[in-house]
């Protein structure tokens, strides 16, 4: 007990009340399941009429939350971590949704387990209870908790969780969809850079180029109307000149070659009209293109915040602990933020996505919104890093 | 006036030398790197210098990192920062030592000759040159004290204050008086509780209370 490295060991180590205690949800849970296999069952049947449709949608849910409360259970028993393994739900209304939900195989193996867990399942989870309430068996719960719960936990975590073989099929699946979403993302950006350069840019420049040529043909007969072209061309060079500096900024904004991800938050924060706290300092830079996306989903984040919340008040925390960088961006406005909302937070996950980044949106009515972006990554040494020579 | 120019682009460069030799400036020392920009900034015959912020080796801030390390070691150095992109964090930095003349401009103003060369002599003379894009970044933002004891005019007189114009342009461009932008003016330094001392290190004061360091 006095030894502080063994304290971990005996949490991960259920004593034989708590178990008894997750026998006796597990039996309790019994009800809700049943609930929601029959939901489930009608359901289906009655999808031709599509009212069944709202019984599927009421169902998945609820079995979802009780089975993830399972996969608790069983980690806990087993000492194991036994994450949802759910797909994450597309954008889109609820037939792209109920798609999704039908074509997870997850959802069908939780329907399996249903049928375990209410009979076998259910059976062994009673019996540990029985055994200590019966007081004469005690000798046998003392001994026999502990193997009958690690024995329902192996199937429960056989139904409830992929294999190494599945686990591997998902990632590759993941993987396969993000390089998807990473390819259309840099298309689209590609062609959002050619629009600004040939509507901005090269269009002043054709304009200039066009004044230079009235002012060369002018300067003989018209040498004040000459001039005052001379000048027009001047203002339009100007105006191509601040053009190019928006696309590039677009692209690659100076100050995060400059001051990497910190000092170029720091940066954004001042741009803002409301005051924005910047916590926290990253001891080294993380991947070039994972500091690009990461600036620009705190850009994203932070003009979201702008346009919608009517707060007083912003803040960005830069956190990175155990190869994971973690973003926080927060404001205390009146929350109710959505994500399906924007396309541009929608662009944000996919691109974060290219890395195993994720996004997660906390924004309940009143307030605050949490916006907190993960991605796995090394940082290097502090270093200021060669960006593009000017021409 | 002899002053020390860094700037790695040779046509910007030669033609910055070119403008401000005919503006009556000496240019003394013209570079093209971070380390030969150190050695000369050494010179103690030098009375103020032109720098761009991205220059060779590294081509992030060095010219920014320059002007402040050659301030450290003489307060109060004339230092214009050229860049590509303007910062308001980079503003800050310079002026983050409480002294004036210090110029932060965008490279493409020196397209405007008279304006360019005006910024040059108020640095030289201690006063403070943002440009035109930072000023209007500050007025983006929300106000808090003491700045919102500032009427709407004051404050577009502070932020004209910020992009180191005299009291006469200040005027043309409002279209008031001189002895009206000078009343304005009074009343932005008593709003802001600055000290009554040099009419210069006044403004340069406002300018920094403005900025909010």
């Amino acid at each position: 007990m006095s030894d502080p490295s063994t304290a971990p060991q005996e949490r991960d180590q259920p004593g034989r009340l708590l178990l008894t205690g997750y026998a006796a949800e597990q039996v309790l849970w019994m009800v809700p399941l049943i609930l929601g296999l029959v939901l489930f069952v009608v359901g289906g049947l009655l999808v031709i009429v599509w009212v069944g449709i709202i019984f599927v949608v009421a169902a998945v849910p609820l079995i979802r939350v009780i089975a993830n409360r399972q996969r608790h259970i069983a980690g806990r028993v087993l000492g194991a971590d036994l994450p949802p393994p759910y797909r994450p739900s597309p954008d889109g209304g609820p037939l792209i949704q109920l798609r999704t939900v039908l074509t997870d195989p997850m959802t069908w193996r939780d329907l399996a387990w249903i049928l375990w867990a209410i009979t076998f399942g259910w059976v062994i989870s009673l019996l540990v209870i029985i055994l200590l309430l019966a007081l004469v068996t005690f000798f046998f719960w003392w001994f026999g908790a502990y193997p009958l719960l690690w024995m329902r936990s192996q199937v429960d975590r056989v139904l409830l969780t992929y294999g190494n073989t599945e686990t591997l099929e998902r990632r590759v699946e993941a993987l396969t969809r993000s390089r998807a979403a990473a390819v259309d993302h840099s298309a689209a950006e590609l062609r959002r850079l050619e629009r600004d350069l040939h509507d901005g840019t090269q269009a002043r420049l054709v304009a200039v180029s066009m004044s230079l040529g009235m002012a060369e043909e002018l300067f003989a007969s018209d040498p004040d109307a000459a001039r005052r072209t001379v000048s027009e061309a001047r203002a339009a060079t100007t105006a191509a000149i601040a053009d190019l500096r928006s696309v590039v900024r677009g692209i690659h904004p100076p100050v995060l070659a400059d001051r990497g991800l910190d000092g170029a938050i720091r940066a954004l924060a001042l741009d803002m009209a409301v005051p924005v706290e910047v916590i926290g300092e990253l001891r080294g830079r993380p991947p070039a293109p994972i500091e690009s996306a990461v600036y620009f989903a705190v850009a994203e984040c932070l003009a979201n915040s702008a346009k919608h919340a009517d707060h007083e008040h912003a803040w960005v925390e830069l956190h990175h602990d155990r190869d994971l960088l973690r973003v926080v961006v927060g404001d205390d406005g009146q929350g109710g933020a959505d994500v399906d909302g924007g396309t541009g937070m929608r662009g944000v996950m996919r691109r974060l996505a290219a890395f195993d980044g994720t996004m997660a949106v906390s924004s309940p009515d009143g307030g605050p919104t949490i916006v907190t972006l993960e991605v796995p990554c090394v940082l290097s040494l502090p270093k200021t890093t060669p960006s593009s020579a000017p021409v | 006036m002899r002053l020390v120019l860094a700037e790695d682009n040779a046509l910007l460069r030669a033609g910055l030398i070119q403008l401000l030799e005919t503006s009556g400036f000496e240019v003394a020392h013209a570079v093209d790197n971070a380390p030969a920009l150190d050695e000369v900034l050494g010179d103690p015959t030098i009375d103020g210098a032109v720098l761009d912020v991205r220059m060779p080796p590294t081509f992030t801030d060095e010219g920014l990192r320059a002007a402040i390390a050659v301030r450290a070691r003489r307060p109060g150095f004339p230092v214009l920062v050229l860049s590509q992109y303007v910062e308001q964090l980079y503003a800050r930095e310079l002026l983050a030592s409480g002294e004036g003349s210090v110029g932060y401009l965008l490279k493409d103003r020196v397209s405007d000759v008279r304006q360019f060369v005006d910024g040059v002599r108020q640095v030289l003379a201690g006063g403070t040159v943002l440009d035109p894009e930072v000023v209007a970044t500050v007025m983006a933002r929300q106000r808090t004290e003491p700045l919102d004891r500032l009427t709407a005019r004051e404050r577009e007189v502070l932020a004209l204050m910020a992009e180191g114009r005299s009291n006469a342009s200040i005027g043309a461009t409002l279209h008031v008086t001189d002895k009206a932008v000078a009343k304005h003016i009074n009343s932005i330094f008593a709003k802001l509780d600055l000290p009554v001392d040099l009419e210069v290190n006044r403004r340069v004061q406002a300018v920094l209370a403005y900025l909010r360091l």
